[in-house]
Formats: C-alpha cells, sequence, structure tokens
C-alpha cells in the first residue's frame, strides 16, 4: 500500500543551556514550537495533533507532563500522544509524528522533543536501583567506558580518536547559535588535558547536560506543496530494540543499529551509505561513539570506523561530515537529543543550517539511541521528494 | 467534522489479562506481564519474531524508577531485534500507535501491552506529580479529591445523586462477579465517605495487573481469529490541564473523539468505559449519547479492576473480546488519562456479521 510522503516544513529549537531559570517547562517548549510554527508560517490552528517525547519523567519530577503541556502546546481539542523510548526517544517521537501523516490520519502535525535537566538531577534520576536489576552505575558513562575499551582493544585504534572527535564536534558548535558548549578557546590539547572521567572518557569528551527543546511541523504533499520555504523529505525512517542484557549481545556493535539502518537504507533506496549521504547527525554522547557507529551504521568495515575519523572524513569541510551542528557532544537535552539530530539532518537538506550548513547537502541521515545500546530510530531525508 | 474512514481494515484479533490484585510482591513487573504475554500470542499461534511491530504502555512513577519499561521489554524477547515502540501512557495509546503503523503499511500485525504496579507506592500521592508542578502539585491534591470535585459539581448541576452514584456501583461489581480476572466482584456496601461525595464504593480498587492484544490487518486477520473484532474508527483529545477552566460536568474531549471515530453513525449495543469512578460513567454517558439499550461495561469496568496504565488497554480488550465472542456487533471502547477525564480515546470495534 502506498503511504503519502512526508515533508519537514518546519524547525524550531531553544538555545540550549545549562539552566532555563527564565521559563517554566511550558515556556521552554513554547518557545520551540512558536519557531517551528514560524518557520513553516503556520499557525496554531493549521496543526491537527501533536507528538510529544521527552526521557524519562524524573528527570524533571513530573508524571506525564504533556498531561499539563497540553495547554502550552496547542494541543486542546486535538490529539497528543507522548512517546518515550529511552535516549532514542526524540528519534522514536518524530517517526510516530512522522506515521500518522503517512497513514493519512492527520495532514500536518507538531512534534517536539525537550528536556529541562535543571529541574531535577539527571544523575540521581538514572540511579534509583530496584531490586535485583542492575542499575546505570554512575550514570551513563560508566556504563558506556566499557564499550568503549572493548571497542579499541577490538580494533586496535589509537587512544588520540576519541580527543579528535571531542575538538571537532566542540569546534563545530561554535557555528551553531543553539548549542549549548560555545568552548571558542578549544584546542586538541585542552581535551586531551582535561580529566579522565570513565576511562578512557575524558571530561571534554563527554556530553553536557542541558535545558531545550527542539520542535518540527511534519506535514503531507499539499502541505509542501504550500511551504515558503525548502522542505526535507523523509526518504526513510525506522526504529529497533534489543535486549538489555543477554549473553549474545554485541555491546560494541549492536544487531538492532545494524537492522535499523539496514531498513532505513532499504526504504530509501541507499545501497552506498558512504557515497550516497551527504551529511550525518549521529548520537554520539561519549566522543569515541563516532568511530563505533560509523561501522554500525555501515559507512566503514568492522574496525575501520576510527580510520575515517583520524584521517579528517568527519569534519564539517571532509568527505563525510558527521554532527556539522556539534551534536550531542555540545548539547544534551537527553529527551530532545535524538529529535535534534534528525531536525538538524532536515535543515542540512533544506539549506538552512546556516554556518555549519553542508555545502551541497541533498541527503542527511539522522540518528537516535537509548538504554544500553538497546533502542536505535533513525531517518533519512532528502532535498527531492522520495521516489519509491 | 465528519468522521475518518481508515485506509487499511485492522483488527484486534486476541486480548489477554492478568488476574488483577491489591499487590503482587511477590512479582517483578516482569513477571507480571510474561504469562500475560504468552497467552496473547499462544491464542493466536504467533511467535515474537512474526510480529511486526510491538508497543507498550507504562509509567516510570508507579516503579519509581527511570526506564522501566526496557525491562519489560526483556520480557518479549526482543532478539533477534524487533521493530518496537513505548508511550509512557496507558497502553489504550500504544494500540493507537500500532494501529497508525498498521495502517501506513509498514506492518501486518502489532503486539500490544500494558502494564502497572501500584502496590509499591501510595497510587493517589503518586497521581499528584501528573499535575501543574509549579502551581497544584505542591499542594498534593489527590485522586480522590479531584474526582469529587467532579462529582460534586455533577450533583450541583442535576446530573446525579448519590444514590445514582451507588447504583452504577453496584451495577459494576455485580457485572464483575463474573469476570475471573477482576478484583472486586460481587455486591458489596458502598461503604463511608473516602472524600465527600465519593464513598469507597464509587472508588475503584488499587491493584497491580496487566494486559496485551493483538492487532493484524485484513486477511491476516481473518487467519489469526474466527471473528475478528474490525476497528472501524479510532481517535483521541486531550482537554485543558487546569480544572479551573473545564466544565467538569462534560467531556467534550470524548465526544470529538467518539465523534471522529464514527461512534455516532450507528447505535452500539455495548460500551466498555473507562471510568474509575462510578461519577465519571454520568459524564461519558452523556458525551457518548449512551441509551439505557446499551450494555456499559459487561466486564465490571474500572471499578471492578484499575491498573494504572492497562486498564484503558483492558477496556479495548474486553470489547473486543465480546465481538470475538459474538456477545457484540458493534462495540465502543474508551480510556481515559489525565485528572478529570482530561484526555479520552474512543474506537469502535465490529464484528462482520
Amino acid at each position: 500500500m502506498s503511504k503519502e510522503p512526508v515533508a519537514v516544513v518546519g524547525v524550531g529549537q531553544t538555545k540550549h543551556v545549562a539552566a532555563r531559570h527564565d521559563v517554566s517547562i511550558a515556556g521552554l517548549v513554547r518557545e520551540a514550537a512558536q519557531r517551528a510554527l514560524e518557520d513553516a508560517q503556520l499557525s496554531w490552528s493549521d496543526i491537527d495533533a501533536v507528538v510529544i517525547g521527552k526521557a524519562p519523567d524524573f528527570f524533571e519530577g513530573v508524571m506525564m507532563p504533556e498531561l499539563y503541556l497540553a495547554d502550552a502546546l496547542g494541543a486542546v481539542g486535538k490529539p497528543m500522544l507522548r512517546v518515550h523510548t529511552a535516549g532514542s526517544v526524540g528519534g522514536s517521537t518524530a517517526l510516530v509524528a512522522s506515521n500518522l501523516v503517512a497513514a493519512r490520519v492527520h495532514a500536518t502535525v507538531l512534534t517536539l522533543a525537550f528536556e529541562k535537566q535543571s529541574e531535577s538531577n539527571a544523575m540521581w534520576g538514572l540511579s534509583l536501583p530496584v531490586p535485583f536489576t542492575q542499575p546505570l552505575l554512575a550514570g551513563a558513562g560508566g556504563f558506556f567506558a566499557p564499550h568503549i575499551r572493548a571497542y579499541m582493544r577490538r580494533t586496535g585504534a589509537p587512544g588520540t580518536v576519541g580527543s579528535l572527535v571531542a575538538y571537532k564536534d566542540r569546534r563545530n558548535a561554535l557555528k551553531n547559535p543553539y548549542a549549548h558548549l560555545h568552548e571558542h578557546d578549544i584546542t586538541l590539547e585542552k581535551v586531551q588535558a582535561s580529566p579522565m572521567l570513565w576511562d578512557p572518557v575524558r571530561y571534554s569528551e563527554t556530553c553536557p547536560s542541558s535545558d531545550g527543546a527542539c520542535a518540527m511541523v511534519l506535514t503531507d504533499r499539499a502541505g509542501a506543496a504550500r511551504a515558503p520555504r525548502p522542505v526535507a523529505w523523509v526518504h526513510g525512517g525506522a526504529m529497533r530494540s534489543e535486549p538489555t542484557l543477554f549473553a549474545g549481545k554485541d555491546f560494541v556493535s549492536p544487531q538492532a543499529g545494524k537492522d535499523c539502518a539496514a531498513e532505513v537504507y532499504r526504504q530509501a533506496g541507499v545501497t552506498d551509505p558512504r557515497r550516497e549521504i551527504d551529511a550525518v547527525e549521529m548520537y554520539v554522547p561519549f566522543s569515541w561513539y563516532e568511530p563505533m557507529w560509523l561501522e554500525n551504521l555501515g559507512f566503514a568495515a568492522e574496525g575501520e570506523g576510527w580510520k575515517l575519523t583520524e584521517a579528517g572524513v568527519t569534519e564539517l569541510d571532509g568527505d563525510l561530515p558527521v554532527n556539522p551542528s556539534g551534536g550531542v557532544l555540545s548539547t544534551n537535552p537527553i529527551g530532545a537529543s535524538g529529535m535534534i539530530r534528525f531536525a538538524e539532518a532536515a535543515l542540512q537538506v533544506r539549506g538552512l543550517a546556516g554556518e555549519h550548513q553542508v555545502e551541497g547537502a541533498r541527503k542527511a541521515l539522522g540518528h537516535a539511541y537509548g538504554g544500553g545500546s538497546q533502542f536505535f530510530s533513525m531517518w533519512l531525508v532528502g532535498a527531492e521528494p522520495p521516489t519509491r | 467534522m465528519a468522521p475518518t474512514s481508515p485506509a487499511r481494515d485492522v483488527a484486534i484479533v486476541a486480548f489477554a489479562q492478568s488476574d488483577h490484585r491489591r499487590r503482587t510482591d511477590e512479582l517483578s513487573e516482569v513477571e507480571l506481564l510474561m504469562p500475560v504475554l504468552h497467552q496473547v500470542l499462544d491464542a493466536t499461534g504467533l511467535k515474537t519474531s512474526d510480529i511486526g511491530f510491538t508497543c507498550s504502555g507504562s509509567s516510570d512513577y508507579l516503579a519509581g524508577r527511570a526506564f522501566s519499561f526496557t525491562m519489560a521489554l526483556d520480557g518479549v524477547g526482543a532478539w533477534p531485534p524487533i521493530s518496537e515502540s513505548h508511550v509512557e501512557m496507558d497502553g489504550a495509546w500504544a494500540l493507537y500507535e500500532a494501529w497508525v503503523k498498521i495502517l501506513t503499511g509498514e506492518a501486518e500485525t502489532a503486539l500490544v501491552y500494558g502494564y502497572g504496579k501500584s502496590s509499591p507506592g501510595e497510587v493517589r500521592d503518586v497521581l499528584t506529580r501528573q499535575l501543574d508542578p509549579y502551581y497544584v502539585a505542591p499542594l498534593w491534591p489527590d485522586s480522590v479529591a479531584l474526582a469529587a470535585l467532579q462529582a460534586q459539581s455533577l450533583i450541583d448541576a442535576g446530573d446525579t445523586d448519590e444514590p445514582a452514584l451507588a447504583a452504577i456501583a453496584a451495577r459494576s461489581r455485580d457485572a464483575a462477579s463474573v469476570n475471573p480476572h477482576a478484583q472486586v466482584r460481587g455486591s458489596r456496601p458502598q461503604g463511608d465517605y473516602l472524600v465527600r461525595p465519593l464513598r469507597t464504593g464509587d472508588c475503584p480498587p488499587v491493584g497491580d495487573g496487566a494486559a496485551a492484544v493483538i492487532l493484524a490487518a485484513g486477511d491476516r486477520a481473518r487467519e489469526l481469529c474466527a471473528r475478528p473484532a474490525w476497528i472501524r474508527g479510532m481517535d483521541h483529545r486531550i482537554e485543558a490541564h487546569a480544572l479551573g477552566v473545564r466544565d467538569l460536568t462534560d467531556s467534550p474531549s470524548t465526544r470529538l473523539a467518539a465523534e471522529r471515530a464514527g461512534a455516532f453513525e450507528r447505535p452500539v449495543d455495548t460500551a466498555e468505559l473507562h471510568a474509575p469512578f462510578s461519577s465519571q460513567e454520568v459524564v461519558l454517558r452523556k458525551a457518548l449519547r449512551l441509551g439505557d439499550d446499551v450494555s456499559v461495561n459487561p466486564s465490571g469496568g474500572a471499578l471492578g479492576a484499575n491498573p494504572v496504565m492497562a486498564a484503558g488497554l483492558i477496556r479495548l480488550g474486553e470489547a473486543a473480546a465480546r465481538v470475538h465472542r459474538g456477545d457484540s456487533d458493534r462495540a465502543l471502547a474508551h480510556a481515559t488519562s489525565g485528572p478529570c477525564l482530561q484526555q479520552n480515546l474512543v474506537a469502535v470495534l465490529e464484528g462482520e456479521s
């Protein structure tokens, strides 16, 4: 059966910062949504449904905050869905919204993801144990560091690769007015001299804790035809999940990530991602995940991802720019981080990424993951409408 | 507004639920859920790997820790990796997401589940955390107190009185007496006031439980079920959060969702309403224009068992099961979320004659 083509016609973000003391949660999400509507030159009454996502409710201490946010997001009298798929949620939320249009249930949908981490404490939210289950020890870094070491052992990657990623992403962030960290005096030496937190991950190779929201307006073919600015077309989108812990799990390159990417490429008709995709916004909360995901997403052969990073291929002016926006390493409002990846990919193919625009980007991948590397969501957007 | 008709025939083909109990201290959420998942899969002969899409509904706040749903997924057996999603809502909305996924053509079947254990905490206190975090939640107004406010508005408006509410409670629990899964069954005294004008009998039992359904499209549904419960329409709407800006005696969101789901096109014979408080049935009956000839909550409804985050999905499952058995030809199912019926979902299910 034929699906309705889906277009991104509006994108809005807040300036991400450590603490937005000047706005409530409602004020924060309203700001991003308003900007997405302005970008699309639409009003609240043009929106048929709202799909909202964020990571655990414990991060703000509000249970099911979409109930309280209905008014702020103009959802009164409309359908409102709340998605939660751990760290991949921003991406999953966009995909659920996209499906509403693809299934022709609604013509124009507002989707938004946020996290206002200053309302509570994410480290605490991630460390509440229940009997007989292993909590994520010492936050996310404690969980992921051993898998990074496994990657280094497996591939023989030199210890400097992580710092190259961090140095690149922090420089890219300087070109993105919405990025949280703007470290104007950043140098590679400073990254390498920063304190070791979870060996081999140094302080400057980790993501910050941000307050922020990201919104998109998605619409059908007719809506795209009316759009005042260039649109991004969704060529493929998928989610894949696998269990948290089991004997056969490959934490370095999870099968769910490979399957998810393969499904997106199949839908989009992409056979050689390295050549056909012009920009990638991937979820890299700890620097070493760039080379790891390059392999997992099929941009490099197994064991070869770090070589692309080391050769500068993933730099903003490289052959395959990764995280031109500065990525999660520069901005991490957890629940929104996945949607920012999807939205930044859309901005790239719309040609609206400003100073961090990848010249001539026609196809871009947005990627998100969550849990113990077990939930994946991705989409591939293009400047041209899909032909299949 | 004209009702929307779905582009594809999708049906509920199987339903399973746990025996709902006051406490299940000996069970983790996964252990509560696993038998239900096995039952619903066994009913169709499907394995996890046969399912096109999986979606669940739950709330971290009940378990008291972040990411509690990730453990539940382990119970599904997501290996090899599956196409899966989760809503931090009642499982009824997970069913909605799965229905949309099948409508896109990306899946032919879906497994949907919802679960909640209220016993680890005080659910009345926990639900206060749903309220506006700056102005209302700090006052800790609990779910029973808010429902009492709504009940008093109804009485003041002349829409009901205490004996009528007692009759709703008695009818529901009589119906629940033939439901082996229900937590509170058979006749019982209305009890003392919990929060005036609501007595114990007007309020739902607090308990733990889980439910699961399987959806399938077109001929696949006919293969899996002798009499599929076809989803003729489904819609959900939300209202303003603040109680001060709503007319608590009415439910415009329910009415609109029902209209969009096509509920008013022809009469229904059955309605499974998610009305945790007897007074809320009064509001929903009015919004849905249900006459006395409609069998309302033959399962006993949420007054018989109200496992938070599963109770709405159970309404869809119970309505579908009646269609499966031939007890209903056209049934309405309703789910609610938020204080005083803030958010409402309506589905219309039909059997082929």
